[in-house]
């Protein structure tokens, strides 16, 4: 039976330097910026691809946010993802509780026109707003099991299939080992593997590809946004010790006297 | 009416964020007229629970049952809230540790309730609460307002400091009580199963000395000259995402908001742009020293020092001075 894997994606800006904001403080002034996916979620779709591959089966990847979201989808296709979907929202963020309700309905509407997902990947946490919950929510109401922070995936294989799946939590001394049996969700940290680059050809292909879409419907929860603010900086003014090799007795100094030159 | 602490401890040793949210915990329970009370799950936490009162709980509840034999995220989130439910918890608070915000998101999505990530301010009102919390890894700060019967929140690693609330002498009565949450098998599919790997040297989070290197090396063997610099000052090598992206270096070495957090004495950044990103893995260094072509880069702004030339010719420089200063 071929595997079935899907993975929840964000689109969020990519700043550099500097996070600006709208004038009214809602949200990241993204005139200037690109957009990309969130890196943990960049690397479960790598993982998912790789298992697919592996394995064969198929890679559904599901994003809500605006229309501009299939930016992503479309990336994601050109490194390997087979089937898209878009839940669309206004572009206004929304919440933990409402992100989770409308992402379990759109995986429970996705389940009744084909087979259940044997595994769900999310990211540990989105890049941006980082609420640490989406995935866990969404677990919880389509009632399977859920561990997060996962940096290692192995699938186990019974007589007809994929019976459970070993993932691997990274702690201090080492990796705490979970056990879930299928279907099952996980949220991966970056550094379970290193996303490919998409090839021509994906690109190529990932613009062929049709997006399933509707409009998300769901209620707002309990936590609502205010405004975003720049925590307040310490200004500091830089010692520039040179402009060559030259300054290397100058850092040593300066490595003395910070007290770590005695090692 | 109290609020409820989860201590976060792993077979049984206290972890640093179990302390840290007890002291986040008190000045909210004092504005609210209301006891701290810690929870710590399982039987061979118990010993854990002189610490939790020296750090300010004043009771302890020990909740034991045969399947809280090691960390699971819905056997704990479900005993927190059981306990949470028969305590008539205002809050249910941790710390935003891998654990803390794991274990809170299942006891929010199990009580069908909002759950607050990483808090760096908690102002309790009578209507909704106003709360700021962090996005970016501390980058941006984001003010919410929380509608909710029971808060569930966690607190921004580090936003609390650990002390205790008697430095000198034990706290005097602890209050020890036991809690024996109702559970079935269904929440042992997530505990853990067994654990392997091994402990490395020097963890590059708490390295003393730190050389990081972005896309400026140029490639996986330009690495040699940091090495070698990290090796002379007993540090260690850490890089940007750039680097990691390329394959020039191990995802263990990045740092930054998807990858480590370091605090060393002395952070030397080598052909890093500074993005705000590594900037919230790097902030926590007690000096930087930037190294870059560029004079008008973000990291050469920010840091303490900087050398404005090529990291290739300033590393090597710097070790041959090491080298010679300490043969002389
Ligand atoms: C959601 C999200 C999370 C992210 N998480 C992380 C993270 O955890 N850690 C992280 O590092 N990044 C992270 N990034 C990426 C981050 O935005 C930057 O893209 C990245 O940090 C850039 O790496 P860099 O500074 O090495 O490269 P660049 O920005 O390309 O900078 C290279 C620098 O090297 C200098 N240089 C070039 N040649 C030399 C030379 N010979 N000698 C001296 N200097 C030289 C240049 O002047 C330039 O300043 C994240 C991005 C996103 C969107």
């Amino acid at each position: 039976m071929a595997l079935r894997i899907l993975c929840c994606v964000k689109r969020v800006p990519s700043p550099g330097s500097r996070i600006n904001l709208t004038d009214d403080g809602t949200a990241v002034d993204a005139t200037h910026l690109g957009f990309t996916t969130s890196p943990h979620e960049e690397c479960a779709v790598e993982e998912a691809v790789v298992l697919a591959e592996h394995e064969g089966g198929t890679v559904t990847v599901l994003t809500l946010g605006p229309p501009e979201s299939v930016e992503q989808l479309r990336y994601a296709a050109s490194v390997g993802a087979d089937e898209l979907v878009l839940v669309a929202t206004d572009g206004a963020p929304w919440d933990p509780q409402r992100t989770a309700a409308a992402l379990a309905e759109a995986i429970k509407r996705l389940e009744t026109d084909q087979e259940t997902f044997d595994l769900i990947l999310f990211g540990n946490e989105s890049a941006d707003s980082g609420g640490f919950q989406v995935g866990v929510r969404v677990a919880n109401a389509l009632q399977r099991p859920m561990v997060n922070g996962i940096k290692r995936i192995e699938l186990n294989f019974d007589g007809d299939g994929p019976g459970s799946v070993s993932a691997r939590r990274a702690v201090d001394d080492g990796f705490e080992v979970y056990e879930l049996p299928l279907p099952a969700i996980l949220g991966v940290k970056e550094g379970i593997n290193l996303p490919r680059y998409p090839t021509m050809r994906g690109r190529l292909a990932s613009k062929k590809l049709e997006i399933s879409s509707w409009e998300g419907e769901a209620a707002p929860g309990g936590q609502a946004l205010v405004r975003l603010r720049r925590p307040v900086e310490q200004t500091s003014t830089t010692t520039i010790l040179g402009n060559s090799a030259a300054a290397a007795p100058a850092v040593v100094d300066l490595l003395e006297e910070l007290g770590v030159f005695d090692r | 009416m109290t609020v409820l602490v989860l201590l976060e401890h792993d077979r049984g040793e206290l972890a640093e964020a179990a302390r840290q949210a007890l002291n986040a915990a008190r000045p909210l329970a004092e504005e609210l007229g209301v006891p701290v009370h810690g929870v710590l799950v399982g039987e061979d936490a118990a010993p854990l629970a002189q610490t939790a009162a020296d750090f300010g709980a004043e009771v302890v509840h020990v909740a034991t049952h045969e399947l809280l034999s090691d960390y699971g995220p819905d056997a704990w989130a479900e005993t927190t809230r059981q306990l949470g439910d028969a305590l008539d918890a205002d809050v249910v608070l941790s710390v935003g540790s891998d654990r803390g915000n794991e274990v809170m998101a299942h006891l929010a999505a199990r009580s069908g309730l909002p759950f607050v990530a990483n808090c760096s301010r908690i102002a309790p009102n009578l209507g909704p609460w106003s709360i700021t919390r962090i996005q970016w890894g501390g980058s941006l700060l984001e003010d919410v307002t929380l509608a909710a019967p029971r808060k569930i929140v966690t607190i921004a690693h580090h936003a609390a400091a650990a002390t205790p609330v008697h430095p000198d002498c034990r706290a005097v009565d602890l209050r020890l009580e036991r809690f024996e949450p109702e559970l079935d098998e269904s929440v042992a599919v997530t505990m853990i199963r067994g654990r392997d790997g091994q402990r490395r040297g020097s963890t590059l989070s708490t390295a003393p000395v730190v050389i990081g290197g972005g896309r400026g090396v140029g490639s996986a063997d330009g690495f040699s000259v940091l090495e070698e610099l990290a090796e002379l000052l007993q540090g260690r090598v850490g890089c940007s995402r750039a680097a990691t992206n390329n394959g020039w270096r191990p995802h263990s070495d990045q740092v930054g908001q998807t990858g480590t957090r370091i605090s060393p004495d002395v952070y030397i950044a080598a052909g890093i742009s500074g993005a705000i990103q590594h900037w919230v893995g790097a902030m926590a260094a007690k000096k930087i020293v930037a190294i870059n072509t560029d004079p008008d880069a973000n990291m050469v702004a920010k840091a303490d020092y900087a050398v404005i030339a090529d990291l290739h010719e300033v590393l090597p420089a710097i070790s041959e001075e090491i080298r010679r200063r300490r043969d002389a």
